[in-house]
């Protein structure tokens, strides 16, 4: 090809012009891209920093420890102690079924958890740990951790449950901890993010729940780098967490296993009170159940077995169940009278066995009567007629006043599950409930405990408290947080003259201690330890005119459900009052017999701290309460004194 | 007598040659590719591999063999280059039968010491048959209709074989670098002007029958063309690479984590660390400053490379410098583009930094060309 030196600079020139025009857009073009870079790398730089930060930073939680309880001597009541899982992690087994296959060799695994973790290994990243077992005894961690050489990729791990060592003497007290369930979660507005840890352990009954917020602690937090699978690489830092506070409850546990054991076999509860502090020194609810259970999972055929049980051990009776209090009731009806002016002490009532409001009659427990009675007669015998015809005087709302005066129809503050309020009612009350007017007949109904009048065990037991000190007692369950005391509850003088008091805890010390008190067989003979109270007998079924004229059926004739439930509350000494009881036995039949007894050797258990001598008993039952004792004491073995702890 | 065999009697014989070579574009070659190694130091977690090793040993041949090539007269290549045209061709259509799927798409032969990419060679063989065809082909008739038609036909031809593979990115990049050398021999302007506007004039008919009964593609072509140009509509998708690499680009700030000290790539945010996306981690590293000072580097090369061409008056070897530094300029330009999120993600490595054998092999050749160009240019 040839070519003139005019073509080839023709050619040239044009070749040049285009060439300029290509390369000038390219650079033009490059201009553009570092303007690209200077908006993203410099522009924007904070911003994608940021999104880089979080690409690479993870935030893991570190779960606080959760704040123990002991009881008021020490005793542990609520531990966390050390469960133990074996873990597999597929990048280091290398061979996972011959791995497994070495482990089922070592420990014992059924082929249905050999393929579910086949399955969670083949699912999961190969760095994350799948568990093959939880709760795994000491002695298999033992096996796998010898055998570790052989078993790549197989660790134990040390995870915190909790465990109640005192078993099932605190369930009604303590509550339990679970895993957080999602209508825990949709219970709480902005729930912290510490409770989104698979197995982290809340309260979901009982002191566990109520103190919730001081026994879980704030969570701890460590900044993780984590590439894009999800790896930990390293950890950047970490902020510790604040670990729960440990709790002393006012509770014995000591009592309270004698409590618990004492009221084994019958649906009853009891509470045992500190008069002075109020401190709840054993509050125990019987049938009761293990705690243990719960936390693990309980299975479905333990908790039909729970729930079937027509003695209802999940209910915390203490506080929870709310009773007709019956004639536990007249030292209210009688302040009341007494306070108002209404009567006085010498005043006397005439009881031939019932009396007749507008028109209806009501009876006397003893259908003969009582004859001539005074105040302290009527107490210490149980008379009705007498309260009868004081109530018509006094109205219901000096009652009802009194009532709440001394801690009934209140709902006391008391960190435990379903506290109930009991109801101590009004004409107010009843019109606002039923949209009816009151009765007299009601008003003749509650003199005696009767009709609407309903209080718990633990109202009860505040009730004579108050009686037996003169104070405003309330009940105290948590003794110190982290070793700080609380704040006594010995509250301020009740407000009613000490005279009337005096004449009260006189009638009721008559009550136990006069040959024809209704409590005479349940007596103390120790001089030093004499109590007073109060029998109670509340009927749960209207006693028809034809029953009675037929004679009314002993309540061994009739069907459980429908017996009269059993009360008694008592204090001790007499002269230095010390501790205030209730005791409700459900559907026990009169309270003489069924309640009296078992607050008599409660009181004794505290009064002396242990089992008390036989020497306080009088002679004729010496014998039996030496049997019982002995019963007992193999019934409760699991309390242990600290430091010779059994972990 | 041609004023080419006139000139070429001044031109420099035997090893003096290696003085006369254009020094400073292979000095800017070892320097880009200098930062290459690098970048694969870093990204193995410092470490000389899998990647910074290998790429060092393959810059070393390429070196060589470049400066082989520029001994060379270029007249000798101007002759073999319809023959390369061909056997590059030929390749293609054996990379169609026999060639390894990789990536899902089928690129490679395995030559068993090292695989081929025949698309790769393909790039500075065409360049070489244009120059060499409006070279022969008088001036006058440049623009007229058939003699358009013949270098159209050579272009494509071979981006349809590329295309086929699937391989879109190197196949635009073919149809520009083509279009490119058509636009430097002096093709008529009126010619781009019609393939341009047809083009947009096709896309938007494409778009504006979307929804109309005529509509030209099925919905889920549509919704896949949605996705190619704006990837943030699918996040964890074609998005995600594009995201993280935007935010690994962005939190080098003015002066980058310095060097080993990138997280994102590091901790496997990015994806093809070592290869299409390099130059994120670079700009992670060594932030806004590295970032420019490596499209500084490419400019230079750029630049020096035009200005060789504008010095040489012989036409095969101004068009086929001119060709040489398009391509070049196509690839980091689509590249950076692709990684700064101003273009879909196509799959093109960034020139000599990107891990990759025989991209960086045929660049390296193509440069050992343009020296050739440039030691043996008319005096």
């Amino acid at each position: 090809m040839k070519r003139t030196r005019a073509e080839t600079d023709v050619s040239h020139r044009s070749i040049s012009r285009r060439a300029a025009l290509l390369g000038g857009a390219q650079l033009l073009f490059m201009g553009g891209l570092a303007a690209r870079m200077q908006f993203l790398q410099v522009d924007q730089a904070d911003q994608f920093r940021l999104l880089a930060e979080e690409n690479r930073i993870n935030i893991r939680l570190i779960p606080p420890s959760r704040g123990e309880v002991f009881d008021r001597n020490g005793v542990r009541l609520a531990q966390n102690a050390p469960s133990y899982r074996i873990v597999i992690v597929r990048e280091d087994a290398g061979d996972v079924d011959a791995t497994l296959t070495r482990l089922s060799q070592i420990i014992t695994l059924d082929t249905e958890t050999i393929d579910r973790v086949k399955e969670e290994l083949r699912r999961s990243a190969p760095f994350l740990p799948v568990t093959i077992a939880s709760d795994v005894t000491w002695a298999d961690i033992s096996r796998v951790s010898v055998n570790a050489p052989a078993l790549p990729g197989v660790t134990p791990e040390v995870g915190l449950s909790r465990v109640y060592p005192q078993g099932s003497d605190f369930a009604h007290v303590l509550g339990y901890v679970g895993p957080v369930s999602d209508y825990d979660l949709s219970k709480i507005d902005d729930p912290e993010p510490v409770l989104m840890i698979p197995r982290f352990q809340i309260g979901k009954v009982g002191v566990e729940t109520k103190l919730e917020p001081l026994l879980r602690g704030k969570a701890g937090a460590k900044r993780v780098e984590v590439n894009a699978s999800g790896r930990v690489m390293r950890e950047l830092d970490r902020r510790e967490g604040i670990p729960g506070s440990d709790l002393q409850l006012s509770i014995d546990a000591k009592l309270q296993g004698y409590v618990q054991a004492r009221l084994d076999g019958e649906s009853a509860s009891a509470v045992i009170m500190d008069c002075d502090t109020g401190d709840l020194l054993a509050c125990a609810s019987a049938p009761t159940f293990d705690p243990n259970l719960f936390v693990r999972g309980i299975s479905s055929k333990d908790y039909a077995t729970l729930t079937s049980n027509k003695y209802r051990p999940l209910a915390s009776k203490t506080v929870q169940g709310v009773y007709p209090p019956g004639s536990t009731f007249k030292m209210i009806t009688a302040l009341a009278g007494l306070e108002a002016g209404i009567i006085g002490p010498d005043d006397t009532a005439y009881c031939p066995g019932h009396l007749e409001v507008s028109g209806r009659r009501f009876h006397c427990w003893k259908r003969a009567g009582h004859g001539w009675v005074d105040l302290e007669t009527s107490l210490k015998r149980s008379c009705d007629v007498y309260y009868y015809d004081l109530a018509i005087k006094v109205g219901i709302e000096n009652i009802s006043a009194m009532a709440r005066k001394f801690g009934l129809g209140i709902r006391h503050d008391v960190p435990m599950s379903a506290v109930a309020k009991g109801l101590a009612p009004t004409m107010d009350w009843k019109s606002q409930t039923y949209g009816q007017s009151w009765r007299v007949g009601d008003t003749v109904n509650v003199s005696i405990g009767q009709g609407f009048m309903l209080t718990s065990p633990m109202q009860l037991a505040v009730m004579t408290a108050r009686i037996a000190t003169g104070r405003s007692v309330e009940p105290r369950l948590v003794k110190s947080v982290n070793g700080v005391e609380e704040p006594s509850r010995a509250g301020e003088p009740i407000g009613v003259s000490e005279i009337n008091m005096r004449r009260m805890r006189r009638a009721m010390y008559e009550v136990v201690n006069n040959r024809r008190g209704t409590a005479y067989g349940s007596r103390i003979i120790e001089e030093t330890m004499r109590m007073a109270g109060k029998t109670g007998t509340s009927q749960v079924r209207n006693i028809t005119a034809a029953e009675r004229r037929a004679g009314v059926i002993s309540n061994e004739d009739l069907p459980w459900e429908r017996r009269d439930h059993a009360l008694f509350v008592n204090f001790a000494p007499y002269d230095n009052p010390k501790y205030a009881v209730a005791v409700i036995v459900e559907h026990g039949g009169g309270g003489s017999k069924a309640a009296a007894p078992i607050a008599r050797d409660i009181t004794l258990q505290a009064l002396y701290d242990g089992p008390p001598p036989l020497e306080a008993y009088p002679s004729k039952d010496r014998e039996h309460i030496a049997e019982q004792q002995e019963r007992l004491r193999d019934m409760q073995p699991l309390v242990s004194v600290p430091g010779s702890d059994q972990a | 007598m041609s004023y080419l065999e006139y000139a070429v009697k001044s031109t420099p014989t035997g090893w003096r040659k290696i003085l006369h070579l254009n020094w400073p574009v292979a000095l800017l070659l070892a320097s880009v590719s200098g930062a290459g190694f690098l970048m694969l130091y870093s990204v193995a977690g410092g470490s000389f591999t899998p990647w910074a090793e290998p790429q060092m040993k393959r810059f070393a041949l390429g070196f060589v063999l470049m400066i082989m090539v520029a001994m060379v007269p270029i007249w000798f290549w101007r002759s073999l280059s319809g023959v390369a045209y061909l056997g590059a061709l030929l390749l293609l259509i054996a990379v169609e039968l026999f060639g390894t799927v990789g990536m899902g798409a089928q690129r490679w032969i395995d030559l068993g010491f090292m695989r081929l990419q025949p698309s790769e060679l393909m790039k500075i063989t065409l360049v070489m048959l244009l120059a060499a065809y409006y070279d022969w082909l008088p001036a006058r008739k440049t623009s007229r209709p058939f003699w358009v038609l013949i270098p159209v036909l050579i272009i494509l031809v071979p981006v349809a074989l590329v295309l086929k593979q699937p391989d879109l990115g190197t196949s635009i990049l073919l149809l520009a670098a083509g279009g490119g050398l058509m636009f430097l021999a002096g093709v008529h302007w009126a010619y781009f002007a019609a393939v341009i506007a047809s083009g947009i004039g096709l896309i938007s008919a494409v778009f504006q029958s979307r929804g109309t009964p005529w509509q030209l593609l099925k919905d889920y072509q549509y919704r896949r063309i949605d996705t190619f140009l704006d990837p943030s509509t699918d996040p964890l998708g074609a998005g995600y690479h594009i995201t993280q690499s935007k935010i690994a680009l962005g939190s080098g700030g003015w002066t980058g984590r310095g060097f080993m000290q990138g997280t994102q790539s590091r901790l496997n945010f990015l994806p093809e660390k070592h290869t299409d996306f390099i130059f994120t981690t670079l700009a992670e590293e060594f932030g806004f400053m590295g970032a420019l000072s490596l499209l500084g580097l490419y400019a230079l090369i750029i630049i020096f490379c035009v200005s060789s061409a504008l010095m040489n008056k012989d036409r095969f070897a101004s068009l086929l410098t001119l060709g040489i530094a398009l391509n070049f300029f196509l690839f980091f330009a689509v590249n950076m583009s692709m990684v700064m999120g101003l273009a879909p993600v196509v799959g093109v490595p960034l020139p000599l930094v990107s891990y990759g054998g025989s991209a960086m092999l045929v660049l390296l050749l193509a440069f050992g060309l343009m020296q050739s160009a440039h030691v043996h240019r008319p005096r």
